[in-house]
C-alpha cells in the first residue's frame, strides 16, 4: 500500500514540476538587459535639464512660464499679473543627439544647446547611470543701457557646460546630480564672479501612473555675494501627448545662465515664482 | 523503500531523456496591432522565448513587454509607463497545451489547438485559440493569431483617450523552435 501511494504521490509531484519546468526553463533564458527608460517625464526636471532627450525625430515644443513673486502681494494679483516665459524648441536628431533653440522675455536672451547621451542605465545593472553631456550659448538681445560703455557682442554672451548623472533607483523614484560650470563673458558687478561652478541636484517621486513630485536644489560652489542658490519644488502631470509641469521656484530665469549664477530670490522671504512647462512632443518621422 | 525511489529516479532520468522532444527558440516573434479611429497601434517584439514539450504536449512562452518597438517612441513610453506598467510585471507569459499530436516525423503544416493560461500586467487568463505546426527539416514553427481584450488583463484606457484606443488587440505569434539542446 505505502509503494503506491509513494509511486502516485511522486508522479503528481512530478507531473507538476513538469509543468512548472516547462516556464522556469524560459525564466532562466529571459533577462531584461535592456535600456531604462523614462527616468524623468520630460526633458526638464523643474528648470535643470534632464537626462532625458527627445526621440529620434521627434521635436518637443516646450513653453516656460514664470508669474512675478508670491510676496508682490494682491496689488499685483501675488505674482499672477506678470509674467516672463521662454518659448522652445528641442529636436532628436537621432535618439542620443538632441539639439535646441530658445528664446526668453527675459533680457529678451536667445540661447541654443545640444545634449548628447553618452551612457544609458540598463535594467540589469550591468550600466548603473545614465550619463549625458550639455553645452549652451545664450545671448542677451536686449538694447545695451548704458550709454557710456561699449557695446561688444561678446560682453552679450555666456556659456553653460553640463555633466548629467542620472539613476533611476526604482519605477518611482529617480536622482540626478549635474556638475556644472557657467561662464558669463560680462558680470554685473565687479564682485561677480564671472566663472561659476555648481553642483545641481534633482529629482522626481512618481506616486500614480502620471502624477510625480520634483524637486531641484542647485548649490554654487563659487562664491556667489549677490545672489542666492535656487531651489524649486514642482509637480508633474502626464496626460498622453503632453507633460504639464507645475512648480514654485526662487528663479526667474528658465535658462542655465540665469537660474544657476543669477538667482537672487530668498524663500523665507517669500521670493517664490509659481511657473509651468508645458511640453508637447511631435512625431516627425519614423524611427 | 530506498530501493524503489532509487529505481523510480533512475526510471524517470531514462524516460526523460528517452522523450525529451523539446524545441526551443529566443527569437520567435510577438507582434499586437489594434487597429483605432485615430491611429492604428502596432508593436513586434523578435526576443520572445518559446519552448514546445511533445513529449507533454506542453507549450510555453515569454515575452519581456519592453521588448516590444513601436513606431513612435512616445507611444512605446506610455505602452510600458502607463498600459502595460512593465516595472511591475516585466513579463507576459502563456503556458498551455497542445490538443493534437504531432507526427515530428512526418513534415508538413498541421493544424492545433492550443488552450491555456495567459498572464499579461499580472492578470491570469484562460486562452483557447487555433494555430498551425509546420514541422520542416528538424525543426517546428508555431503560428496562431488571436485577439485579446484588454480589461480582460486589467489594463487601463484613460477616458480622454478612449476614442483613440481600441478596446481588442490583435496578436500575432511566429516563432521558428529548432530542438532543444541542453
Amino acid at each position: 500500500m505505502m509503494k503506491y501511494i509513494f509511486t502516485l504521490l511522486c508522479l503528481i509531484g512530478f507531473s507538476a514540476y513538469a509543468q512548472d519546468d516547462l516556464l522556469k526553463e524560459l525564466d532562466k533564458e529571459t533577462k531584461d538587459s535592456s535600456n531604462v527608460s523614462a527616468t524623468f517625464k520630460g526633458t526638464r526636471i523643474i528648470n535643470l535639464q534632464s537626462i532625458e532627450n527627445p526621440a529620434g525625430k521627434d521635436l518637443i515644443f516646450l513653453i516656460s512660464h514664470r508669474f512675478g513673486r508670491l510676496n508682490e502681494g494682491i496689488s499685483e494679483f501675488f505674482g499672477l499679473d506678470q509674467a516672463t516665459i521662454r518659448l522652445g524648441l528641442e529636436y532628436g536628431i537621432t535618439d542620443n543627439i538632441a539639439i535646441g533653440l530658445g528664446r526668453s522675455s527675459l533680457n529678451k536672451t536667445l540661447d541654443g544647446f545640444a545634449k548628447i547621451k553618452i551612457l544609458k542605465q540598463t535594467a540589469d545593472n550591468r550600466i548603473p547611470l545614465s550619463v549625458s553631456w550639455f553645452s549652451s550659448i545664450a545671448a542677451t538681445t536686449l538694447s545695451y543701457s548704458s550709454p557710456d560703455k561699449d557695446d561688444y557682442t561678446q560682453g552679450r554672451m555666456a556659456y553653460t557646460h553640463q555633466l548629467l548623472l542620472a539613476r533611476k533607483f526604482s519605477s518611482k523614484f529617480s536622482f540626478q546630480v549635474s556638475p556644472t560650470f557657467v561662464h558669463r563673458n560680462l558680470v554685473a558687478t565687479p564682485q561677480d564672479p564671472n566663472q561659476v561652478f555648481a553642483v545641481a541636484m534633482g529629482g522626481r517621486y512618481k506616486f500614480t501612473k502620471r502624477l510625480a513630485l520634483t524637486a531641484e536644489y542647485i548649490p554654487t560652489l563659487t562664491k556667489m555675494p549677490n545672489n542666492t542658490q535656487s531651489l524649486s519644488l514642482g509637480l508633474d502631470i502626464e496626460t498622453g501627448g503632453h507633460v504639464f509641469q507645475l512648480h514654485f521656484t526662487n528663479s526667474q530665469g528658465m535658462i542655465d545662465r540665469y537660474f544657476i549664477p543669477e538667482t537672487s530670490g530668498l524663500w523665507e522671504k517669500g521670493d517664490i515664482y509659481f511657473g509651468f512647462n508645458v511640453a508637447r512632443v511631435f512625431t516627425l518621422g519614423k524611427k | 523503500m530506498k530501493k524503489h525511489f532509487l529505481s523510480f529516479l533512475v526510471m524517470l532520468a531514462i524516460t526523460t531523456t528517452a522523450f525529451s522532444q523539446k524545441y526551443f527558440t529566443r527569437t520567435g516573434t510577438i507582434s499586437f496591432y489594434s487597429k483605432a479611429p485615430m491611429e492604428n497601434i502596432e508593436a513586434v517584439n523578435k526576443q520572445a522565448t518559446c519552448i514546445v514539450d511533445f513529449a507533454t504536449n506542453d507549450v510555453a512562452f515569454t515575452v519581456l513587454m519592453k521588448g516590444f518597438t513601436f513606431e513612435k517612441a512616445l507611444m512605446q513610453e506610455h505602452f510600458n509607463e502607463n498600459y502595460v506598467e512593465s516595472d511591475k510585471y516585466p513579463k507576459a507569459t502563456f503556458k498551455g497545451k497542445i490538443a493534437e499530436k504531432i507526427d515530428l516525423t512526418k513534415e508538413g503544416t498541421y493544424d492545433v489547438n492550443v488552450s491555456g493560461t495567459m498572464n499579461i500586467h499580472g492578470v491570469d487568463n484562460k486562452l483557447q485559440t487555433k494555430g498551425k505546426i509546420t514541422v520542416k527539416k528538424g525543426s517546428i514553427v508555431l503560428q496562431a493569431e488571436f485577439n485579446i481584450l484588454l480589461k480582460d488583463y486589467k489594463i487601463e484606457i484613460p477616458a480622454v483617450v478612449k476614442d483613440k484606443i481600441a478596446s481588442t488587440v490583435k496578436i500575432t505569434v511566429n516563432a521558428d523552435c529548432p530542438p532543444f539542446k541542453k
